[in-house]
């Protein structure tokens, strides 16, 4: 049992999410109980993977036995264990958060399917973290997208379908590319897997064709990842989802996204391509990265509704964990990982807390929120823990993982990096303040507001008090990502 | 030096954190909170006199909480410095404690009972706690989480009456606060931390030899933009902007609490981070001391053109915040001696001055000096306080001021910075040009348009009372200033 | 010259079938004719990988008893795969579009622009 875990915690959700719609026809609640087993079971498969990667190393798992590179292998490190505990935790925490959301926010008769493809989607990210195999990468891609832009489209605003639509676009393209990366790198070497690939490449690194493949990756995965200025499909994606799936979509989808361009980059590429032959790719993430964090800020500055902010505050939050990435040294990319990771927590509480204000009211503006930390206090200092987070205040995660990025520039001799990281948190201080603003501070009409359900507050107050817990005990993520960057810089 | 483990600074500071759990829990009467705050305050106050014993024999405490990165801790650490800034704020904090009942009650009777009550309670309980939390923070990443706390947790202070000044003071508060502390203060840190790998303080400064001088002169200007808390100009707009506050919150926490937060971590920046030596090496503590003497002079000019009380008193707390910054920047003993003086001396003598200006309000409702004619005659008490400490503002004996104004004149020559002697002389004189005229108004002008006898009318008993114990504490201090005296000493003597 | 791009006619086929496609999704305002660019778009692909698996002389790879040069299977059949992506992808698309028409009444993108310009 326990040998095959590593591909039980995607298969035991994939069985799930198929069942789930049948069972939902029955009662609608056993399609929601159907998703929470789903997501438990992955989470504690994870964690328990997690700890016997600590313990024992990095486990390889051959796909019906077949040994690489002819067989898929699934492959659990440092790296993609952190990931995958993340990803199913928020998993697990948005499942529970979403029952009363959705059955606030989604017709009722498409609850059952709305839980199938929510539960394709995590099992399409799990997969996408696991696997060893580029080709295999290129499926879950897609599963993960495809339920995606399925996903986007449920919500309740008349604009959900043409969010979901051009989503749909636009990733197709991407996907596209990359799986016009995949088969260049094929042509180039004739392997799909991998650590195989990551030990043949050196050495073709003049081949155009390799380079063609770097290019396809990295355009393809810009999209996926919504580096700007690929990102205009999410800002109108993530506000127009139902409040779950903004929630679940922001803090994992993007992640796993750069998760998979960083595996492309240092396992499939490796370091000392960039460093040596490569060296303006490097620098044109950097620029493009700094951009990104400084336009993403302005531009959520502009936003009167708080999903597009968050949204566009998404946006910019991306080019901090390309940064780290970009930077190509130990420091940076941690603090690239570290972001990985605290983005995702920040990001699910401040979206959940959204959702419990959207709860059977539906406001999204930020000029209704007035007057509502007195009325909704718990779901609003969580939101206020999250904000805080992101401007970066120390004992907040967001403040990890920034010390890091400055230091990793500061290892490159990038001074100039500095500015740009303090600015945009600045820029972030502005746009959030102006919210918390407006709910501490402002009296708002005496309008009462509808109980928010503990099964929505729970995970959200849980989410927030993380973003504090893991500020504070900031060694527990910088010990394991420090091995992960060990891993990848080898 | 005997470093002793030892949990009480933490205490000092959890007491008001527990207090504030207890004021939110709403209490049935309205007046058990008020008992709560005194007795947190007291208790507070008796946990830090209780540590004033080792730390005259020389000894430190420490504790150490959590390691958050390598080389980031929080931890806490008693030593002189820390403790002038604690014994000052917990004593003070313990008169306005009194006072703010007798303010809040007179000056809100129909709410008193209110939430919005319990929250401002609770609120401040929160900023001593962090200037509590301040004065004794062990290194300067723990220092930095106190001082933001403490700025996060005086805005719903500074915006407490909701009026569009209000609201309007306390944006510009925060931005200024929270702005420069992210935008300069942080990364001050940052780079402090590069090169040194820790951030803890080193009685010779831990910056020695670590870093480019390019990168140390930076990092110098960075961390003194940085701290807008310290109101050097230009980064003071936000001082008198908090001004909308209520009085007890311009009194403890604009007078002393933040501002002091501020001017103590800049000597905490200049004598345990930089150092004095390294300092003198790059000659920028005479670059510090005269912008600080700039905005001795500049802010003296503006508050005589104020006549809103609480904004003069608020550009003369500008003026003589910088005072403490330019004693410290001389980088001489006594200027040394005299800035850490000069932070106890006029916090007790501008926390009485803001006591004078609320009890006038509450029981006038004058807040313009114009208004304030004959004054004296009907507040006796208030305005022979108020006397009392724009002495020590002017520094005429027998008020403290002179005390440390002696000390800082002494640190100019020792500097020989003659320039500078002449600025603390001229600066003197505008206070007296300033301060004198109130007095002047309040006792010697007759009250506008009306012949009958007027009537004493004091504040209420809890106000009088908070304010003659400060003023009677700026005379003593005058006679008996040892134990500060020592402590300031005892600085010195481990540079 | 002529030679080199006879030699590598695939590739310039694949090349030139992708821009139509790409063409069509981001010329057309007509959502239909948006999903036929992108099904062109991706069946390009599917081209070129299905072109690299040919070795010249080879046939089809099943052992029959005697050496023999085969041609390779792998990207036959990753395309297998990567096609039922593709439909998968054409099909919800075409539900998306269901979806909008229902909302809107039209599926031409410029229309449905103008009717939500003025919400947020």
């Amino acid at each position: 049992m326990t040998e095959h875990l590593p591909v039980l915690v995607i298969i035991i959700p994939l069985v799930l999410a198929l069942i789930a719609p049948v069972a939902g026809r029955l009662n609608r609640i056993y399609s929601w109980a159907i998703a929470l087993l789903a997501t438990l079971f992955s989470f504690v498969g994870s964690v328990l993977l997690l700890y016997q990667v600590m313990y024992s190393g990095a486990i390889s798992y051959w796909m019906g036995g077949w040994e690489p590179p002819w067989g898929i292998e699934y492959v659990i490190d440092y790296f993609s264990g952190f990931v995958l505990v993340i990803v199913s935790f928020l998993a697990v925490a948005v499942t529970i958060f979403a029952r009363k959301s959705v059955a606030d926010e989604i017709d009722e008769k498409k609850i059952p399917a709305f839980y199938g493809v929510y539960l394709l989607f995590i099992v399409g990210l799990m997969g996408m973290i696991v696997t060893g195999d580029i080709f295999n990468l290129y499926v879950f891609l897609e599963i993960s997208s495809l339920t995606g832009y399925a996903l986007v489209a449920m919500g309740k605003r008349r604009k959900a379908p043409l969010a979901g639509f051009r989503y749909l676009v636009i990733g197709t393209v991407g996907a596209t590319f990359i799986l016009l990366g995949i088969g260049y790198l094929y042509i180039a070497t004739g392997t799909l897997n991998m650590a195989d690939l990551g030990a043949r490449l050196p050495g073709l690194f003049n081949s155009k064709l390799v380079i063609t493949a770097f290019a396809f990756f990295a355009i393809g995965f810009s999209i996926k990842i919504a580096l700007f200025p690929l990102h205009t499909w999410l800002p109108d994606a993530y506000t127009y989802a139902p409040s779950a799936v903004s929630a679940l979509m922001a803090s994992t989808g993007t992640k796993v996204g750069a998760y998979s361009f960083i595996r492309i980059i240092f396992t499939v590429f490796g370091v000392q391509v960039f460093l040596n032959q490569w060296v303006s790719v490097p620098y044109f993430f950097l620029i493009i990265a700094s951009v990104a964090m400084l336009v993403g800020s302005i531009l959520a500055i502009a936003q009167t509704n708080i999903k597009k902010m968050l949204a566009y505050s998404s946006v910019s939050q991306i080019g901090y964990i390309i940064l780290g990435v970009a930077l190509m040294n130990p420091i940076g990319l941690q603090g690239g990982l570290l972001h990985i990771f605290n983005h995702a927590l920040m990001k699910c509480a401040l979206f959940m807390s959204v959702g419990c204000i959207a709860y059977k009211t539906g406001i999204t503006n930020i000029a209704d929120l007035k007057g509502l930390g007195f009325k909704k206090p718990y779901s609003m200092v969580a939101f206020t823990a999250g904000a805080l987070s992101m401007i970066g205040i120390p004992l907040t995660v967001g403040f990890v993982s920034k010390w890091y990025l400055a230091m990793g520039s500061l290892e490159n001799g990038m001074w100039y990096l500095i500015p740009v990281i303090v600015i945009s948190s600045v820029l972030m201080l502005v746009y959030f303040w102006r919210v918390i603003d407006n709910i501490f501070f402002k009296a708002g009409d005496a309008v009462k507001m509808p109980a928010t359900p503990a099964s929505m507050l729970i995970p959200t107050v849980v989410v927030a008090a993380l973003c504090l817990v893991f500020g504070t005990l900031a060694f527990i993520p910088v010990n394991i990502t420090g091995k992960a960057v060990l891993l990848l810089l080898g | 030096m005997d470093v002793v483990t030892s949990v009480k600074p933490l205490y000092a500071i959890l007491i008001s954190l527990v207090t504030v759990a207890l004021v939110l829990v709403r209490p049935k009467r309205p007046a058990l909170r008020e008992i709560y705050t005194v007795v947190s305050a007291l208790v507070t106050f008796a946990i830090v006199l209780s540590m004033l014993p080792w730390i005259l024999q020389g000894g430190i405490l420490k504790y150490h909480l959590i390691t958050v990165l390598p080389g980031l801790d929080i931890a806490l650490r008693v030593d002189a410095l820390g403790m002038v800034f604690a014994l000052t704020a917990s004593f003070l904090w313990l008169v306005t404690s009194f006072y703010t009942i007798g303010y809040m009650r007179s000056h809100y009777p129909e709410n008193y009972a209110g939430r919005l009550v319990d929250r401002f309670f609770a609120f401040f309980l929160i900023a001593m706690a962090s200037a509590i939390g301040t004065a004794f923070a062990g290194n300067l990443f723990t220092l930095y989480i106190f001082y933001e706390i403490l700025t996060l947790c005086t805005y719903p202070l500074v915006a407490y009456d909701k009026t569009p000044e209000a609201l309007y003071g306390a944006q510009k508060y925060l931005v200024h606060l929270l702005g420069t502390s992210l935008l300069f203060l942080l990364p001050a840190m940052f780079l402090t931390y590069y090169y040194t790998g820790t951030l803890d303080f080193s009685t010779s400064g831990i910056l020695a030899g670590n870093a480019p001088d390019s990168v140390l002169v930076i990092t110098f200007i960075l961390f003194i933009a940085g701290i807008a808390k310290a109101a050097l100009m230009p980064f003071h707009a936000w001082l008198p902007a908090a001004m909308v506050a209520p009085t007890p919150v311009s009194a403890l926490l604009h007078a002393v609490a933040v501002v002091k937060a501020g001017v103590f971590t800049i000597i905490r920046v200049v004598l345990f981070i930089f150092g004095v030596d390294l300092l003198k090496d790059l000659n920028l503590g005479y670059y510090l001391a005269y912008f600080a003497a700039f905005t001795i002079i500049v802010a003296s000019l503006i508050a005589l053109r104020q006549d809103n009380l609480k904004r003069r008193l608020a550009y003369s707390t500008i003026s003589q915040l910088s005072y403490t910054i330019l004693g410290v920047a001389l980088l001489t003993s006594s200027g040394i001696i005299g800035s850490v003086l000069h932070l106890v001396i006029h916090a007790f003598g501008k926390i009485t001055l803001f006591f004078a200006a609320g009890a006038i309000y509450v029981v006038t409702g004058k807040t313009e000096i114009s208004q304030m004619n004959g004054i004296g005659k009907k507040m006796p008490f208030t305005m022979a306080a108020f006397t009392i400490g724009a002495l020590s503002m002017i520094s005429i004996p027998p008020a403290a001021g002179f005390l440390s104004k002696w000390y800082l004149t002494m640190g100019a020559v020792e500097a020989d910075q003659l320039a500078l002697v002449a600025v603390l002389a001229i600066s003197s004189l505008l206070n007296a040009a300033y301060f004198l005229p109130i007095v002047y108004r309040a006792f010697l002008k007759p009250a506008v348009g009306n012949g009958e006898r007027i009537k004493i009318k004091e504040a209420p008993v809890f106000m009088v009372g908070a304010l003659m114990i400060t003023a009677i504490a700026v005379l003593c201090l005058f006679f008996t200033p040892s134990v500060f005296l020592d402590l300031a000493r005892m600085i010195v003597a481990a540079m | 010259m002529m030679e080199f791009i006879l030699a590598k006619y695939n590739y310039w086929i694949y090349v030139i079938i992708m821009m139509i496609g790409f063409y069509a999704v981001i010329a057309k305002s007509n959502l239909i004719k948006k999903i036929i660019g992108l099904s062109i778009f991706q069946t390009s692909v599917f081209l070129l990988f299905i072109s690299i698996g040919k070795v010249d002389g080879g046939t089809v790879p099943i052992y029959q008893g005697t050496e023999a040069v085969y041609i390779n299977p792998l990207p036959h059949v990753l395309i297998l795969t990567a096609i039922v992506v593709g439909v998968s992808v054409t099909a919800v698309a075409f539900a998306l579009v269901v979806n909008i028409y229902r909302e809107y009444g039209t599926i031409e993108e410029n229309a449905i622009l103008e009717m939500i310009k003025h919400d947020d």
